[in-house]
C-alpha cells in the first residue's frame, strides 16, 4: 500500500468527497420543486395564491401561461413539476362560499417528490382557505354565506400510478450502461497496460485511432445489448411504459456510451493497476449517481451542488430516458439534453483519446 | 531499402527521462543477417534504446533507421519492417496460440490464404504443432517465448527485437530458443536481441556491451575475450564475498568480481606467482582457500574490465 500513492490518495479523498456529496445531495427533502401557473381568475384570491407560492421555499414559481392547453408543453419539456391552474370562476366560488375548484397537473415521473410535493400544495392551498374563512369571521364578525372550501382537482401525468418502478427503472437503464462502458473500459485498457499487450499492439501498423476505436467497438456493443436487455425487463417485468421513439432512445444511448468510453479512457491514463482502476471508476460515478437525479431529484440540492451537476452526463441521459420513456417526448423536447450530451461526449471522447494517445 | 544499407544504423541517440540519462548518445550500425546482442545489467539502457528503435518512445536526440525506416518519422513504415518481443510475455492469454498468431496476422495485414501459409512456415520453423489449440496461459514459459516470437516474426520482418527473451526459461528451453535465433539468422533475419547471461551473448555474432547508457565495446564475443589484456584467475574460497574486499584492495589486482560462489581475479600479463600472492592474502584475513586455478577470459571479466575502466575515468 505504502508502494501506491495513487491508491493511498484515491482512499483518502474519495470518502471525504462523497461524504459531502451525501451529505447535501441525498436528501429526500422537497424543496423547490418547479411550478407553472395559470391565473385565468385574475383576481386578488389567485394573486395571494401566486404570491404565497412565490415564497414558499417548498415551491419555485417559474412562470405563467395564459391558456391551459399551454401547460402540457411546459410539463412536457420537464421544465414545471407542477402546473395549477386556477379557472375564471375561482374567486367568485371562494367570495360566494362555494366550493372553489383548482386544477393541479402533476409530472408524476418523479412519483416520489410529486406526491410531496402535490400534498404540500394541498395543505398550501388549505391553508389559504383557512385563512379566508379568519379573515371573513374577523370583518363580518360571525358566519356569512357557506365556509369558503378550495377543492383540488390532481390529475397526474407521465406516472399515473405513481409508481416508482416507472421512475427509477428508466434511470436505472442509464446507469447501467454508463457502469459496464466505464468500468470496462477503464479496467480492460489499464489491464493490457499492465500485462504487456498494448506494447505489442502499438508495434504493429495498427494507427492509434483504430486501435482505439477498435477497443471501443466491443464495449459498446456489448453495452447496448445490455441495454436492450433492461429495455425489455423494464417492459414487459416491470410493466415500464416506453411511449417514446426506442431508436431515438437507443441512438442517444450511443452518444451517451461515447462519453463514457471517453471517461474510461481517462480513468485508465490516470491509473497504472486494475485495483487502482476500479476505486477510480467508483469515485467517479459516484457523485455521477447521487447528482443526477437519479434518486434525489436535483431541484432539491443545494445551489453550488446544482451547479456541479450540470457537469454530469448522466444527468442529462437521466432525463432523456424519463422523457422518452414516461413522457413520450421527441428531440423537439430533449434537444437541450441531446445537445449536451453530444459536446460532453466530444470533449471526453477526445480528452480520452489524446490522453490514452500520450500514455502509449 | 539499398543492398548495401545496414539493418539498423543508430547515431547519438539519447534518451533522457527528466533529468536521467538513459540511453547516452549511442552510435552503432548492425548488419543484413547479424545477431547483434546487447550485453548489460538491468537499467543499462537495454530496453529503452530498444523501445526507441520500435518507435514505442520518441529519441530526444539522436537519429536511427531500421529497416531504411527512421524511427521517429517515419513509424509507420517502421512498424512493418519490424517485428518486436516484448520482456513482458504479451500475448493474450486467453486465447490459444493459434489465435493469437490470426490476430496478429490480421493485424499486420495478412490475408487469409498468406496467413495459413504463414503459419504452416511457423509451426515447422518453431515446432509449434502441438500447443497450437491451447489457450497461451496453460503454457510453460518457454513454450509462451516461443509463441510470442512466432507472433513477432508472423509478418516475416526483415529486422527483430528480442527483449530478454529467455528470462524466466530454463537451461534447455533457452538453448533451443537461440536455435531458432540462430535460424532466423541464417534465413537473412537481422536479429537485435538483449540479454544479462553472458553465456547467451557468446552466441551473438556481435554484441554490444551497455553500461549506464553508454556502448562501452562492441565487437564479436570472440575478439572482445581475445582483446582483454592479463590473465584470469578463479579461486574457490570459504567466503566469497570477504575474500572479493580482501582482493580488491591489492595493488596487483587489476579488478576482481564473483561468479557464482568463486572469486575471478584478473592480473597484468607476467604477474609473478599469483596463487601464493592470492593465497597470503587471504590467509592473513582468515579465509580458507581451496583451489586457485588460471582460466581463460570470459565476456564477464571482459564486462567488469571495462567497467572498472570506466569507473576510474569518472572518477579522475
Amino acid at each position: 500500500m505504502r508502494r501506491d500513492p495513487v491508491l493511498i490518495r484515491i482512499l483518502i479523498i474519495a470518502p471525504i468527497f462523497q461524504l459531502i456529496m451525501f451529505g447535501y445531495a441525498a436528501t429526500t427533502d422537497v424543496t423547490n420543486v418547479p411550478v407553472v401557473i395559470v391565473d385565468q381568475s385574475n383576481s386578488p384570491e389567485s394573486r395571494a395564491i401566486t404570491n404565497s407560492i412565490r415564497g414558499s421555499r417548498y415551491f419555485d414559481l417559474i412562470g405563467h401561461v395564459r391558456d391551459p392547453r399551454e401547460l402540457k408543453t411546459v410539463l412536457d419539456a420537464g421544465q414545471a413539476q407542477l402546473a395549477l391552474h386556477l379557472p375564471l370562476e375561482f374567486a367568485r366560488d371562494l367570495r360566494r362560499g362555494e366550493v372553489a375548484q383548482v386544477m393541479l397537473y402533476v409530472d408524476g415521473t418523479d412519483s416520489v417528490t410529486a406526491n410531496t410535493a402535490a400534498s404540500y400544495m394541498v395543505r398550501m392551498l388549505q391553508g389559504f382557505a383557512e385563512g379566508v374563512v379568519v379573515e371573513r369571521m374577523r370583518l363580518r364578525g360571525g358566519a356569512t354565506g357557506g365556509m369558503p372550501q378550495i377543492e383540488m382537482v390532481p390529475r397526474v401525468w407521465y406516472n399515473a400510478d405513481l409508481r416508482s418502478a416507472n421512475y427509477m427503472v428508466p434511470g436505472v437503464f442509464g446507469l447501467i450502461i454508463m457502469i459496464i462502458t466505464v468500468a470496462w473500459t477503464a479496467q480492460s485498457v489499464v489491464r493490457e497496460r499492465q500485462v504487456g499487450t498494448l506494447e505489442q499492439l502499438l508495434v504493429t501498423p495498427v494507427r492509434p485511432l483504430e486501435l482505439l476505436i477498435g477497443k471501443s467497438i466491443p464495449y459498446a456493443v456489448t453495452a447496448l445489448i445490455s441495454a436492450t436487455e433492461i429495455m425489455l425487463l423494464a417492459i414487459f417485468w416491470f410493466k415500464v411504459p416506453l411511449r417514446g421513439s426506442i431508436p431515438l432512445l437507443f441512438a442517444l444511448a450511443a452518444v451517451f456510451i461515447v462519453c463514457n468510453l471517453g471517461l474510461g479512457l481517462l480513468i485508465s491514463t490516470i491509473t497504472r493497476t486494475q485495483q487502482q482502476a476500479i476505486m477510480a471508476t467508483f469515485f467517479f460515478l459516484m457523485p455521477g449517481v447521487l447528482l443526477s437525479g437519479f434518486m434525489f431529484p436535483v431541484s432539491n440540492m443545494p445551489w453550488i451542488i446544482r451547479q456541479v451537476a450540470w457537469l454530469i452526463p448522466y444527468r442529462y441521459f437521466l432525463e432523456i430516458c424519463r422523457g422518452i420513456f414516461l413522457r413520450g417526448v421527441g428531440l423537439g423536447v430533449l434537444w437541450p439534453q441531446a445537445v449536451a450530451l453530444v459536446v460532453f461526449a466530444i470533449l471526453l471522447f477526445g480528452a480520452g483519446a489524446l490522453a490514452f494517445r500520450k500514455r502509449l | 531499402m539499398a543492398m548495401h544499407e545496414a539493418a539498423v544504423v543508430v547515431h547519438d541517440l539519447t534518451k533522457r527521462f527528466g533529468s536521467f540519462v538513459a540511453v547516452d548518445r549511442i552510435s552503432f550500425s548492425i548488419e543484413r543477417g547479424e545477431v547483434f546482442g546487447f550485453l548489460g545489467p538491468n537499467g543499462a539502457g537495454k530496453s529503452t534504446t530498444i523501445r526507441m528503435l520500435s518507435g514505442l518512445l520518441l529519441p530526444s536526440e539522436g537519429t536511427a533507421t531500421v529497416a531504411g525506416a527512421d524511427v521517429a518519422r517515419e513509424a509507420e513504415e517502421l512498424r512493418r519492417r519490424i517485428g518486436y518481443m516484448p520482456q513482458l510475455f504479451s500475448l493474450y492469454s486467453d486465447l490459444t496460440v493459434e489465435e493469437n498468431l490470426q490476430f496478429y496476422g490480421g493485424l499486420y495485414g495478412l490475408g487469409p490464404s498468406t496467413l495459413s501459409g504463414r503459419m504452416a512456415q511457423l509451426q515447422e520453423l518453431l515446432g509449434l504443432g502441438e500447443v497450437l489449440g491451447r489457450l497461451t496461459s496453460t503454457l510453460s514459459t518457454g513454450w509462451r517465448q516461443r509463441a510470442a516470437l512466432a507472433c513477432a516474426i508472423v509478418h516475416e520482418p526483415p529486422v527483430v527485437f528480442l527483449d530478454e527473451p529467455t528470462s524466466g526459461v530454463d537451461q534447455s528451453a533457452r538453448q533451443q530458443f537461440w536455435d531458432l535465433i540462430a535460424d532466423l539468422a541464417a534465413d537473412g533475419t537481422t536479429v537485435l536481441v538483449t540479454t544479462h547471461l553472458m553465456e547467451e551473448a557468446e552466441r551473438c555474432t556481435r554484441l554490444g556491451m551497455i553500461s549506464r547508457g553508454k556502448i562501452i565495446a562492441m565487437d564479436s564475443p570472440h575478439a572482445l575475450m581475445a582483446g582483454l589484456d592479463g590473465l584470469i584467475f578463479v579461486a574457490e574460497v570459504e567466503r566469497p564475498l570477504e575474500a572479493l574486499q580482501a582482493l580488491a584492495g591489492q595493488p596487483w589486482v587489476r579488478d576482481s568480481a564473483l561468479s557464482g560462489s568463486r572469486v575471478r581475479v584478473r592480473v597484468a600479463d607476467g604477474t609473478a606467482d599469483v596463487e601464493g600472492q592470492l593465497r597470503a592474502v587471504l590467509d592473513s584475513a582468515g579465509i580458507a582457500v581451496e583451489r586457485v586455478r588460471e582460466t581463460r577470459p570470459s565476456l564477464e571479466d571482459v564486462f567488469v574490465a571495462l567497467v572498472g575502466d570506466a569507473g576510474e575515468g569518472e572518477a579522475a
